[in-house]
């Protein structure tokens, strides 16, 4: 190190009384944090290695352990912070782009607390979801132009284009099998298919074992095509076009040889210890039109049974880039904020690199509207959705329903380390490790996963109930539900909200 | 009745009020200045071959004050124009109004239809059916209405019915889907002006049932539909008729209470909102129909009946010339 | 007994005239529409001809009220005792809130019949309707009995959508061949009991001889009873924060 010296983060703190030597903490840490000093007959702590995981100090049987923040520092500066100068040592030290995994954790504006929710009162009843039908059963396609009738003048009700049916207006985002643990696949595939809705298989293919959750599956397409074939795109409820996302928009990704290893290397239907590189465009879409030609490609080679999702990041022509693939025959639009979380992506890219969600979703459901094609498409927002009540305002501000991932691995037992880049995650979500992904056990994941989502669907309807809505439907772009607090009049003029008062 | 409302508004529509110029659209207006009717005018004459321009006639009435203007004027559009537009004479009707409407500052085109007629104002309804001099006309179907407003003024243009081209809407209740029914509509031309959420009501009945060919009762279908609980217990093609327009007419759907009235060429439909929130009663004697919020308003007016009963919710009661009522 | 004219009367002016009339006894001919009539009363007996208007018998606290013909929406709201009989039909949302005291409707009832009836020591509210309900019937129901007749049903089920639904206290009692299909998971239904029929006889008697009726036609059809099967369904909803 010498002269670059860098502050490690964290320390980890033992207390001596209650610590008994079991070494646990030592087998628990993937880091290698702890270590059995055998002269001393004491464990030793490595606090360069620690990354506040909280893996030992959740299980230490002792509770002998804890994690604080480094109170060290150089002299106080507002401009040249610990962590900025840190990021330049280890430049200094290495040459290397600085690599960092999960969501923008800078504090910009959260524009979802920001925001204020309606509820009915006097001239408007308020409705109680526990007794009163409270509906949150969505459709996610496009819908059809004209209304055909048979010959005795009934609606014909074949005409609808391939749509996906949720229960609850909230999936699972795409998070790909090599980023994240089969045993985390499993999870997300089951609570999916118990809930009455769908997760994403990212950019890693689909796992053999997993195509029997077909049906609640989206199977994404990505620059590099990994484990793109007919039977996979088949598999799916849905194929999604990924152009793009909200933590690294601009640039491709890359999980290096090392990983690419037994399952990763089948699933991907890749050489193993050959590296996957993910190129940042798509190769044949270098226009507008390109994308159209893919999207029909794929319904071609599918028989037109799939609806196609394209993915973009919101970056600041997302109105029009929006405007340009509803014309290109996809059914659904996602849009992943600049809080997207990402398995490895270049910090600077995802620090500052793409527009908030809450503004892209108003954005976009503008245009669309003005430019009178809203119907042509459906709309799921993403981008570090925390709770309900984003749910409930990603809705109201227009989209038809919202993807979740760092709130899925969350929920996982994900504690946000933002260490995913290593490959050792302790809780066996974002790594390989046999040894490290069989800590997380599906069954448990599967439960916490559908916990998470019922919860939050019973919180939505009781939001729904207080607006006196009770479907779905009449929230969607509902915007005089929201207003603005603490918002300049630009902001609100992005968003299409009043100010509360107002 | 007088219970029920504030005074804030008070409107009528009538149908057959107008047989001699049956066959010409009556456009009734309100003007908030000299400069709003002259240029309101110049866009009329423009547009619509006028036989006849007149003030409404009017009795002076305590209780109604503050009148803005109030005109009205039979004509067609010029055939030429829909030629040029390639249009026809509804859709022109249709988009003239929405463009007084909004770029008109002060004027406010209230009626747009064959042979019937609004008249409304800020005061009661016995106020206002006294202000205009209802007595003079006669009708084949009456809506009446007292408002109580739930999120805006009262003011002239906002008092119910609202209406376009033959259709016209009384509302009593406040639509809590009203932004996402708006943010919809307005992508097919139609401007919320009014400043009332019933206003949206009148549009998306003139396109389900003019601009999209839906039946009434398809329409009531579409913003009245049943949960998704009783749906999945429907036969095989009554459940894929109403998943079918739950998907497709999704933001078209109506929550919130609400009865509504819904006059139209020929003939009337009420509506009950799907957990019948608001009252309504149908009353029948003979060949006339009575629907209202309350038995002693249909009483008042016709003591003996033959039949009362309470429609259910979401279940248009459409009622017609010559067919009689239609449940 | 005395006569009161309620024609061209509001509502204020009507239900002082009740409430002065020394007599306990009272007819109001050409009623129409006027609200809360017998708001609060206690201890006076009227016979109402004509249509009265909504909040009929509002917070009754005694003594009894009979329309000969239709009542209208809120009859009974939040009564504590006496009684209501309607030779005819009622609106919605009859007896909401109701303790105590009886309403019998020999027609039909609207929407929310008996909604948030709750009982409280020897109050024991009771809803008896002849004929049909609209849906929610007796949602959140608390305490005391709600009856549903049919009795020109032909066996149909007499109730609309969502009956039951938040149940928990009191009993629903039905008179049909087959339990509406969409009870909450709440509730648990049984055919009536010998136990049952002999309460419900009870009630029934009272209910036939306001009107008329013969016990036998009413005897005839099997009934059903409907109980909340537990007093706090909704516990494992939530979680501390």
């Amino acid at each position: 190190m010498g002269i670059h010296d860098i502050i490690p983060e964290y320390e980890v703190l033992r207390d001596p009384q209650r610590c008994t030597v079991c070494r646990l903490c030592e087998r628990e840490c993937a880091n290698g944090v702890h270590s059995f000093n055998p002269k001393t007959g004491k464990m030793q702590s490595d606090n360069t290695k620690c990354v506040d995981c909280r893996r030992c100090v959740v299980f230490c049987p002792a509770h002998a352990l804890k994690i604080v923040r480094n109170e060290e520092s150089y002299r106080t500066n507002a401009q040249w912070d610990r962590q900025t100068v840190n990021e330049i040592f280890k430049q200094a030290e290495t040459g290397g782009m600085l690599l960092s995994s999960m969501g923008n954790p800078k504090p910009y504006p959260i524009y979802w607390d920001k925001m204020l929710l309606n509820a009915s009162q006097v001239t408007n009843p308020s409705i109680d979801p526990l007794r009163e039908p409270m509906e949150t059963r969505t459709f996610l396609g496009k819908k059809p132009h004209e209304l055909r009738r048979d010959e005795k003048g009934r609606l014909r009700t074949d005409n609808l284009p391939p749509q996906l049916d949720l229960d609850v207006p909230i999936l699972f985002s795409a998070m790909s099998y090599g980023a994240i643990s089969y045993n985390a696949h499993k999870s997300l595939a089951r609570a999916a298919t118990a809930l009455g809705t769908y997760y994403n298989t990212g950019e890693g293919g689909l796992h053999e074992d997993f195509y029997k959750y077909g049906p609640h599956t989206i199977v994404q397409v990505a620059s590099g095509r990994f484990g793109v074939y007919k039977r996979y795109l088949e598999a799916g409820a849905a194929i999604e076009i990924k152009i793009g996302q909200g933590a690294k928009p601009g640039i491709g990704g890359h999980l290096p040889g090392s990983k690419i290893v037994g399952d990763i290397s089948r699933t991907r239907m890749i050489p193993e210890g050959c590296d996957a590189i993910s190129p940042a465009p798509h190769h044949d879409i270098y226009s507008i039109e390109d994308l159209r030609q893919l999207v029909y490609s794929l319904k071609e080679a599918t028989d037109y049974k799939k609806p196609i999702i394209v993915k973009i990041a919101a970056v600041h022509n997302v109105a029009a880039i929006a405007s340009g693939i509803a014309r290109s025959g996809a059914d659904i639009i996602a849009v992943d904020g600049f809080r997207g979380g990402t398995g490895a992506a270049p910090t600077r890219i995802r620090d500052n690199v793409g527009i908030p969600i809450e503004l892209a979703i108003a954005a976009v459901d503008d245009r669309l509207r003005q430019e009178k094609i809203r119907d042509r498409v459906s709309l799921i927002a993403g981008g570090s959705i925390r709770n309900s009540a984003d749910v409930v305002k990603a809705i109201a501000l227009g989209a038809d329903a919202v993807y979740i991932g760092t709130a899925a691995l969350i929920a996982l037992g994900c504690h946000l380390c933002r260490a995913c880049q290593t490959g050792r995650c302790n809780w066996g979500i974002a790594t390989q490790r046999p040894d490290l992904v069989k800590r997380l056990d599906p069954d448990v994941g599967t439960k916490s996963l559908i916990n998470l989502v019922s919860a939050w669907k019973h919180e939505i309807m009781e939001m729904m109930g207080g607006m006196g809505i009770n479907s779905i439907e009449a929230l969607r772009g509902n915007r005089l539900m929201l207003r603005g607090i603490g918002l300049n009049d630009r902001e609100l003029k992005v968003l299409g909200i009043k100010h509360a008062g107002e | 009745m007088r219970d029920r409302s504030n005074g804030l508004g008070g409107g009528f529509a009538a149908y057959g009020i107008y047989p001699k110029q049956k066959d010409l659209y009556a456009l009734h207006v309100f003007y908030g200045s000299r400069r709003a009717k002259d240029e309101c005018e110049r866009i009329i004459h423009a547009s619509f071959d006028i036989s006849v321009a007149e003030r409404i006639p009017t009795r002076r009435v305590p209780g109604i004050t503050d009148a803005p203007a109030v005109w009205r004027y039979f004509g067609l559009p010029f055939p030429k124009l829909l030629e040029a537009a390639d249009i026809d004479e509804r859709e022109f009707v249709v988009r003239f109004v929405m463009k007084v409407n909004t770029e008109v500052q002060g004027a406010y085109v209230f009626s747009s239809g064959k042979n019937m007629g609004v008249f409304k104002a800020v005061g009661f309804p016995e106020e206002v059916g006294r202000f205009y001099r209802l007595e003079d006309y006669e009708g084949y179907c009456w809506t009446a209405h007292g408002r109580y407003p739930t999120n805006t003024p009262g003011w002239w243009g906002g008092a119910h019915p609202f209406a376009l081209l033959n259709y016209s809407v009384v509302h009593n209740g406040e639509i809590s889907s009203y932004d996402a029914n708006r943010r919809f509509i307005e992508m097919h031309g139609y401007r919320c002006t009014l400043l009332t959420d019933t206003e949206v009501i009148a549009y998306i009945i003139d396109y389900l049932n003019r601009r999209r060919g839906l039946s009434l009762k398809e329409t009531a279908d579409v913003v009245a539909a049943p949960f998704w609980k009783e749906i999945a217990a429907m036969p095989k093609e009554k459940r894929g008729y109403y998943t079918y327009l739950r998907n497709v007419f999704s933001s078209l759907l109506i929550t919130g209470p609400f009865s509504i009235l819904v006059g139209f060429a020929g003939g009337m439909m009420a509506l009950n909102d799907r957990l019948k929130l608001r009252s309504m009663v149908v009353g029948e004697k003979g060949d006339t129909v009575y629907v209202a919020s309350e038995e002693c308003a249909v009483r008042t007016v016709e003591p003996d009946l033959d039949r009362l009963w309470s429609p259910r919710g979401g279940e248009p009661v459409i009622i017609t010339l010559d067919k009689g009522v239609k449940v | 007994m005395v006569r009161i004219d309620a024609k061209g009367k509001n509502f204020q002016q009507l239900n002082e005239e009740i409430r002065v009339a020394e007599n306990s006894d009272i007819t109001v001919e050409h009623c129409m529409g006027q609200r809360y009539i017998g708001a609060g009363m206690s201890g006076k007996h009227l016979l109402l001809l004509g249509v009265p208007g909504n909040a009929l018998g509002c917070y009754l606290d005694g003594g009894s009220i009979r329309v000969l013909g239709n009542a209208q929406d809120q009859t009974g709201d939040t009564m504590n005792s006496g009684a209501i009989i309607v030779e005819g039909s009622s609106g919605d949302a009859t007896g909401y809130s109701m303790r105590g005291g009886k309403i019998f409707v020999r027609d039909n009832a609207g929407y929310r019949v008996g909604i948030h009836m709750k009982a409280y020591r020897e109050q024991q509210p009771l809803i008896i309707v002849g004929g049909e309900t609209g849906s929610f019937l007796g949602e959140y129901q608390a305490g005391g009995t709600i009856i549903v007749l049919g009795l020109n049903s032909e066996g149909r089920t007499p109730v609309g959508n969502l009956s039951c639904t938040g149940m928990h206290g009191g009993r629903m009692i039905l008179r049909c061949r087959r339990l509406p299909k969409d009870l909450p998971p709440q509730v648990s239904a049984a055919s009536a009991s010998k136990e049952d029929m002999a309460r419900i006889s009870g009630f029934l008697n009272d209910f036939c001889g306001a009107f008329g009726i013969s016990i036998q036609s009413v005897l005839s059809e099997p009934f059903f009873v409907i109980t909340p099967n537990t007093k706090n369904p909704y516990r494992a909803l939530y979680t501390e924060n």
